[in-house]
């Protein structure tokens, strides 16, 4: 079970949180031109990475706060994790 | 016979409490603080069971956690539990434990006929033989398989036991008390570490309880009974025996079971079975210590044959003989230190020693005590079919290929030491990459990869000087990191014997003309034989030689196997072993138990379970509950004997008729503040919410980003930035993460505060022709006409003095309200309903008539929004905003949601007017097409139409818009039904929705 850094609560079990995907995939703005593909690729297709991965989870039994985890989709080591509105750099 | 081969003095056992228990039916005598397995050979009880495939008998191979053999059905406290290792399960009064895989009895095995055929179930024998012909399968060949696989019977009935979980947080987790975890466990302790310290057998100690050595001038046993003591005296400091450490997660998350009760003939009051403690720990110490491992030759299965190591145990731990006329084979220094105790209890073994020369302090003290030592000397098979009798032994050459003249020497156990195996399934399992040490001819743990670090015997390290100095060093540097002190120990003086280098001799040549089985995984009967098949048939991974052959599968996991079968897969394929490489460690180490697993989420328990505030009175008046979700809701309010069907006909038609109140508290209800509310509510849902009126309710579908429908609800505009919004039971949870996400993520720049009010609100929904007539008797001061309080208006009254929120909103196509009060009014507000309405003959509905009336009126919900449909889908196509953007609005761009013919709810009526039809029953044009018969829809809902006394159901159908009129066929393989049926409208009554207006 991984053991997340909330940034608002400090270390907690993994089994508070649940997860909610690529933290990477930007929204179209609302009311704009989209194309077919760029549609597909924000609904869509992800990249399904081995390795470094930023990806969101929300700390549901905890502040309900959904925060970015930077994590090795294959060692499941954690590097850093950032609030949501935090700029990963 | 009583203990006959118990010694006189000596072991650790309780002499003053005799127990008395069972085994294959017999009575016989042990003592507290046995084991079954020991109280057995105390009786000179050796065959305990028969092998899985050839049946043969078996007898006790080791004394712990490796024995492969050993395997009992245990009872007690009139429960069975299968797969229990005789030589882990502590005796006590009254236990009874039987031998598994073999029938009629153990003394006489029918299966052991396998063992004449067993040229004919060699490796792969199952996957070879019982191919063909295919129809065999069902009705032959797995029947037989499964009845003669599995090596116990698990219990049909439900538990009684209980068991627990538990989370617990350490600076330092100590995997093990010997003397390495010991030491370890001392020094961080001292320096104020907060220490868990685990041991899998019922004494702390390890290899310490056994060997001949003095720390700091006390015998290595005293010394580790007063490290313990003193530990268990520090608050810092907790040490658990009978618990063992299985798997090693990610984090350095580790699962330990501790058996609490299982030495115990039942469970005490309020104790727990077992215990399983989920441990995260800042660093671990790993002093798993070894295990011995075998020496492989012609029937070393035999009853009797037994790893040195353990007949040391039985005789020091528990003071029993496991042979008058022992036998000790060896490749090094161990299974003279095995002989030695003998040799102190008044009996003489004799020592093979395959090595030429060795020369060490333990081998002159054997010589001197006049034991029998033959060098160069190998046993070649074991003689005796229930037990050994004798030995063929012979001189083996320098090279070990060739042996001299058989001779046969009378014994009646053989002890083998084929040195040992470091124990390394934790430190593997943490994703620390194993190495091969060329010097002990095993693997030993390489850089470590979370915060573990293993140390003694498990790190291939078999000095015990050496052992206690790095422990030591390891405890306290360890713990200073974390608690910044840094009070040094002294560490003990060690008076061990100095051993001479192992022989990297494994496995006796057969000898000329002898073809003995010669086994490498006793559990699962796999042979040296096996693995060569495998080998020649072109298995080449080490991994699909262990599950061609099944070597190492079984319930001992290839314990005491693993190293031989590398062993023999290089020498055949010509590799060092680190190139063959080992299978994967996967955790549990050891079986555990499922009840451990599941701890208390059984039954009830297994789901919080979630009641409204009216529940009591529902119960009182006879609801029939059914599970919605967590919830536990009416489904119908049973009167007399009626039935479902029957009561929730009354409840729907008295709806229609009169009027009738539903306990609608599960639904979602979510708060909705801030002066951005109506910005984000009009991005959410499909529909225009900024012109929403204070005052007003508006139905709103919200969609997913890829357009399926997520939930529907109605939104209230309560004040100027505040809202009331209510989700479907099942969606709530998922719906407030939803505009969490959006919220937080997406639009941050939105000032809303999103919160569930779910728990706070008790929510009854009034429905039917004479609710209003109730409801202004229920708040007589408001005025309830339709001019006050017009269709999806809303207004706060007063309950007779509880504050109430009425909305007229309704889900039954009646003229209805829904009035919440705060939580704790919810049973008031209920009676004070029931009481005003019973002039109106009100009565009270469940979900199953809540269901009839939707449906009919054509109506969506979960079963019509279930994931893979779009608003058109659902006829809800008018409440898609055109000019606006919302969450999921380009996908519904998609060419298949643009599809002419796409599939749509319709309505759905048997031609015969009579038969209900299944929900799930597919639609089909053609009841006699072949297979698969093309599918147009499928029926999502059916009731039993009130208003019009005859089935009706709901379909999702293919171009259901142009197919009203049309006949086609329901059909229903699982019920065996075909059902003609014509497709209508599917709002089936009141099209024109007057009523809900009215």
């Amino acid at each position: 079970m991984l053991y997340i850094n909330c940034p608002h609560c400090g270390m907690r079990s993994q089994n508070e949180f649940s997860y909610g995907g690529d933290a990477s995939v930007k929204r179209p703005e609302l009311n704009k031109e989209v194309s077919d593909q760029e549609w597909d690729n924000f609904v869509y297709n992800r990249k399904s990475l081995r390795g470094k991965h930023l990806e969101l989870w929300q700390h549901i039994s905890g502040c309900r706060q959904w925060i970015k985890v930077e994590r090795d989709t294959a060692t499941h080591e954690i590097f850093r994790t950032f609030k949501a509105d935090e700029e990963v750099a | 016979m009583t203990q006959a081969f118990r010694i006189e003095n000596g072991g650790l056992i309780n002499r003053d409490k005799k127990l008395s228990f069972k085994f294959n039916g017999k009575t016989y005598l042990g003592y507290e603080g046995d084991t079954l397995a020991s109280a057995l050979l105390a009786n000179g009880v050796h065959l305990v069971g028969r092998s899985f495939k050839y049946h043969r008998p078996r007898g006790f191979f080791g004394a712990g956690v490796d024995e492969p053999y050993a395997v009992v059905q245990l009872y007690r406290n009139g429960e069975t539990e299968p797969n229990i290792k005789a030589t882990e399960q502590e005796l006590f009064e009254g236990l009874e434990a039987k031998s598994v895989n073999c029938w009629p009895s153990v003394n006489f095995d029918i299966g052991a006929i396998n063992n004449f055929l067993k040229i004919f179930l060699p490796a792969g024998f199952y996957y070879k033989t019982f191919m063909w012909p295919k129809s065999f399968w069902y009705r032959i060949y797995e029947p037989f398989i499964r009845k003669a696989a599995g090596l116990g019977v698990a219990s049909t009935k439900h538990d009684k036991e209980r068991y627990e979980h538990k989370y617990e947080y350490c600076d330092l987790l100590i995997a093990g008390s010997g003397p390495s975890g010991l030491a370890g466990a001392y020094a961080a302790a001292k320096n104020g570490a907060k220490v868990i310290l685990a041991e899998d057998k019922p004494r702390f100690g390890g290899s310490l309880l056994t060997s001949d050595v003095n720390i700091g001038n006390q015998s290595g046993k005293d010394w580790a009974e007063g490290i313990i003591a003193e530990l268990k005296t520090m608050p810092n400091v907790v040490v658990k025996n009978r618990s063992q450490i299985f798997g090693y997660y990610d984090h350095n998350m580790l699962v330990m079971s501790e058996k609490v009760s299982d030495h115990l003939p039942s469970t005490k009051k309020y104790h727990p079975n077992k215990r399983l403690w989920y441990i995260r720990a800042k660093e671990v110490l790993i002093s798993s210590g070894s295990i011995e491992r075998p020496i492989v030759f012609g029937n070393n299965d035999t009853p009797g044959v037994m790893l040195s190591s353990a007949a040391k145990e039985y005789l020091k731990v528990y003071g029993v003989l496991v042979g008058r006329k022992p036998l000790v084979f060896t490749n090094n220094d161990s299974g003279y230190e095995t002989a030695i105790e003998f040799k102190k209890h008044g009996v003489d073994p004799v020592v093979l020693d395959s090595r030429k020369n060795p020369e060490s302090e333990i081998i002159d003290e054997a010589k001197n005590l006049g034991i029998n030592v033959k060098n160069s000397y190998v046993v070649v098979a074991a003689q005796g079919y229930k037990k050994v009798k004798s030995a063929d032994i012979a001189s083996i050459s320098e090279d070990k290929k060739q042996l001299g003249k058989i001779e046969n020497i009378q014994c009646d156990c053989i002890c083998v030491s084929g040195f040992w195996t470091p124990t390394i399934h934790l430190a593997s399992q943490s994703g620390n990459k194993t190495k091969f040490k060329e010097e002990i001819d095993a693997f030993v743990p390489g850089q470590s990869k979370q915060n573990e670090i293993t140390l003694g015997a498990a790190n291939g390290v078999f000095s015990l000087e050496e052992t206690l100095k790095t422990s030591f060093t390891a405890g306290s540097e360890l713990s200073k990191k974390i608690t910044e002190n840094d009070n040094k120990v002294a560490i003990p003086n060690v008076v061990e014997k100095k051993s001479s280098q192992h022989d990297k001799f494994w496995c006796v040549p057969l000898p000329k003309g002898k073809n003995y089985k010669r086994f490498l995984d006793f559990q699962n009967d796999v042979a040296v034989s096996d693995v060569e098949i495998a080998l020649r048939e072109g298995y080449r991974s080490i991994e699909h030689v262990k599950r061609y052959t099944t070597l190492g599968m079984a319930t001992d996991q290839g314990k005491t196997s693993n190293l031989n079968g590398l062993q023999l897969v290089s020498e055949i394929e010509n590799k060092v072993v680190p190139a063959v490489g080992h299978t994967t460690f996967r955790p549990p180490y050891t079986p555990v138990s499922i009840g451990a697993i599941v701890g208390r989420e059984v039954g009830k328990h297994s789901k919080p379970t979630r009641k409204s505030p009216m529940h009591s009175w529902h119960e009182k008046n006879n609801a029939v509950f059914v599970d919605a979700g967590v919830w536990l809701r009416p489904r119908y309010y049973k009167r007399g004997d009626e039935n479902l069907f029957e009561g929730s006909k009354r409840e729907a038609k008295n709806v229609r008729a009169n009027v009738g109140v539903c306990d609608v508290t599960t639904l979602g209800k979510i708060d909705i503040k801030g002066p951005d509310a109506a910005e984000l509510l009009n991005r959410v849902y499909t529909n225009a919410w900024l012109k929403l009126p204070v005052g007003k309710a508006r139905y709103g579908v919200m969609l997913r980003e890829d357009g399926i429908v997520m939930d529907d609800g109605t939104t209230t505009r309560i004040s100027e930035n505040h809202y009331h919004m209510t989700t479907t039971t099942a969606q709530a949870a998922n719906v407030l993460s939803h505009l969490e996400y959006y919220l937080q993520l997406v639009w941050p720049e939105l000032n809303v505060n999103v919160v569930s009010t779910t728990e706070q609100w008790a929510g009854a929904a009034i429905a039917g022709p004479k609710s209003r007539d109730l409801l202004q008797k229920l708040f007589p001061n408001s005025d309830v006409s339709n001019e006050g309080l017009p269709f999806m208006g809303y207004m706060e009254g007063d309950l007779f003095g509880a504050k109430a929120r009425i909305y007229r909103i309704s889900f039954s196509g009646e003229l209805a309200y829904e009035v919440n009060v705060e939580s704790d009014y919810g049973n008031f507000m209920w009676e004070k309903i029931m009481e005003v309405g019973e002039e109106f003959k009100i009565q009270p509905y469940g979900t199953e008539a809540l269901s009839t009336l939707r449906i009919e009126m054509g109506h969506v919900a979960g079963s019509e929004l279930d994931g893979r449909t779009i608003p058109f889908d659902n006829a809800l196509e008018g409440l898609v905003s055109k000019k606006k953007d919302f969450i999921g609005k380009r996908s519904l761009q998609r060419s298949a949601f643009i599809a002419e013919d796409r599939q749509r709810i319709v309505g759905v009526v048997p031609l015969d007017k009579q038969t209900s039809i299944p929900e799930g029953s597919h639609l089909v044009k053609d009841d006699k097409a072949p297979l698969p018969n093309p599918k147009l829809g499928h029926i999502s809902a059916s009731c039993w139409s009130v208003e019009y006394d005859n089935p009706f159901s709901l379909a999702i159908l293919k171009d259901g818009k142009n197919m009203i009129g049309q006949k086609l066929f329901a059909m229903s393989p699982l019920k065996n039904k075909v059902i003609p049926v014509e497709i209508v409208s599917s709002h089936y009554v009141d099209p024109k929705g007057e009523r809900v207006r009215s």
